[in-house]
């Protein structure tokens, strides 16, 4: 190769990347950067957004307890939908795996098709079958003698849980799927030869190389809950506030935009520090099984 | 292997039935004859399908999410496929970098994307604006279309175009007459899967939607905050139903399968 040409080829790459990047400083870098700035920036009822550097909606953020209570209340949902997802999406995800080729691409389009299925509409179905306190999800659990008395699903944390549990298990089932790719059948087969039950099997054999999967599927869980805006809007109501609903009413009623810009910059950032540093611990525990 | 006991298969049952039974019932509910929500319904009516008819604002905001996924996609490819190949072809300094920062919309919560968008629109003075929704569409969906389009690359035989090259071929002609052919399935499923992504998105377009500019689901969105009646259960299985289309259009493409492994397993990191 000439040396021209070798010249070009180191070139190349740039030149066709260079619009995506273009593209992604300034319209994606920038803003982002603006956001941020904007957290800083004072308001007032009458006088609008003022771009001056004080600390005032930080500082209303850290000592308001209102902010407190609804970081801990978004946090505590995305952990308890993260938990459902993995104790039911894991064991579902084992079975799948487990059944003849036909019969597991069925239902794998099945468990895994909603996820491109509009958030509104799959949340609108639970709207629907919590309905109240004699909607369809109470009826059955009253009929099935799991409890006595219906309990309210529709303005509770109860039912985010369990709508956004619904909107993110397809991610949960995804991840432990892949890794149970990865997982050779012989040595499930070795350990019935060598003697050991199911319980065994499952506890010493599957469950440790799974695990991989289910805490990068319970990242991606979390992280999403977290930041979720669709099912805690809807089925919280306007009372019920996570993060991501609270930064939309600051920015689309209250219009205090440089408080909500700092809920969202909060959010981002904490969010960003929580999956870089889980996925880094994950990484180093299972160093053998990402290899 | 081992076969599924009794009970995997009833906790199997189980759970299927609740991943399906939300978007069953919508569509259920749509084909009600009453005037309010019933479950279960008695009998079967077209009724509310043809209301939607009288709404104009959601037919109006079905064109625009009908528009604006297709352009946005579109545009989406066009900045995609360049990348795409210099990421999957050439080993430079920056590339890691380069291919962090093109995924790193999947990483960043779509209301902070909205808030960021919201406030940069604003001052540019395209706030509620069709070309402002268009470039945050462009930016949400580029991951999904590089990646799909990356696979392709990656796959791709390259000694058909070295013989190409060897036979005088280069540049403009060269893409066009054989690197595009053999990477379009890859580029098409991405289309398809970043249409789905605009079209579905409400996190992010609901701070930048106006009157005139609102998408078909913040619309729904903002008809289910006020109240929530059999219309709106019509217009959602209007939206599953077109959004089914696009599945099984994506599936015998380029295997839903493919689409969705690759979807899931990268949206966290």
């Amino acid at each position: 190769m000439s040396m021209a040409a070798e010249e070009r080829d180191a070139r190349a790459p740039w030149a066709l990347t260079a619009p995506a990047l273009m593209l992604f400083v300034g319209v994606l870098l920038i803003p982002l950067a603006m956001t941020v700035m904007l957290s800083f920036h004072d308001w007032g009822q009458y006088k609008g957004i003022e771009p001056v550097f004080i600390l005032k909606n930080w500082h209303e953020i850290a000592t308001d307890p209102y902010y407190a209570e609804m970081f801990w209340r978004t946090f505590r949902i995305a952990i308890l939908t993260t938990l459902l997802t993995a104790l039911l999406g894991a064991p579902e995800a084992y079975i799948l795996n487990r059944m003849s080729g036909r019969w597991k691409s069925f239902f794998l389009l099945i468990i895994l098709g909603p996820l491109l299925i509009s958030v509104v509409a799959r949340t609108l179905g639970w709207a629907l079958l919590f309905g109240g306190n004699n909607g369809l999800v109470n009826k059955l659990l009253m009929s099935l003698g799991v409890m006595r008395s219906p309990i309210p699903f529709m303005f509770t944390e109860t039912g985010m849980v369990v709508a956004l549990a619904h909107v993110m298990m397809p991610f949960m089932v995804l991840s432990v799927w892949a890794a149970l790719q990865r997982l050779d059948p012989q040595i499930e087969n070795a350990a019935m030869s060598l003697g050991a039950g199911p319980a065994t099997i499952i506890r010493r054999i599957i469950m440790p190389q799974i695990m991989p999967g289910v805490l990068s599927g319970s990242i991606i869980v979390f992280s999403l809950s977290a930041s979720a805006f669709a099912t805690p809007a809807i089925i919280g109501g306007r009372r019920l506030k996570v993060a991501a609903t609270l930064a939309y009413d600051e920015f689309l009623n209250t219009l205090n935009w440089p408080l909500g810009a700092a809920v969202a910059t909060l959010l981002l950032v904490a969010l960003v520090l929580i999956v870089v540093g889980s996925n880094a611990l994950i990484e180093r525990r299972y160093a053998e099984v990402f290899r | 292997m081992r076969r599924n006991g009794p009970l995997a298969l009833i906790f199997h049952t189980i759970f299927v039935v609740v991943m399906v039974a939300p978007i069953l019932v919508v569509c259920l509910v749509a084909f009600t004859p009453e005037g309010f929500l019933s479950l279960p319904t008695n009998g079967f009516s077209l009724r509310w399908f043809r209301t939607i008819l009288n709404y104009p604002e959601f037919i109006h905001a079905f064109w625009v999410s009908l528009g604006l996924g297709a352009l946005s996609s579109l545009v989406a490819l066009l900045f995609a496929v360049p990348a795409a190949l210099a990421i999957a072809r050439y080993r430079f300094r920056g590339r890691d970098a380069l291919a962090a920062l093109f995924l790193s919309p999947l990483m960043i919560p779509h209301v902070v994307l909205g808030i960021a968008f919201l406030r940069f629109f604003t001052s540019a003075g395209l706030g509620g604006s069709f070309a402002a929704l268009i470039i945050a569409h462009v930016i949400i969906v580029f991951p999904f279309a590089l990646r799909l389009t990356l696979a392709a690359a990656t796959g791709m035989d390259r000694t058909v175009e070295m013989a190409a090259v060897s036979l005088g071929a280069n540049g403009w002609t060269l893409f066009r007459r054989v690197t595009l052919p053999l990477i379009l399935p890859g580029v098409i499923s991405g289309w398809a899967l970043a249409f789905i992504q605009s079209f579905d998105d409400l996190t992010m377009t609901v701070f930048l939607a106006a009157p005139g500019t609102e998408t078909l689901p913040v619309r729904m969105f903002l008809y289910i905050q006020d109240n929530i009646d059999p219309l709106v259960t019509s217009v959602s299985a209007c939206v599953i139903a077109i959004t089914m289309t696009a599945l099984i259009l994506l599936d015998r493409f380029y295997g839903l399968d493919r689409v969705l492994a690759g979807k899931g397993s990268d949206t966290g990191r």
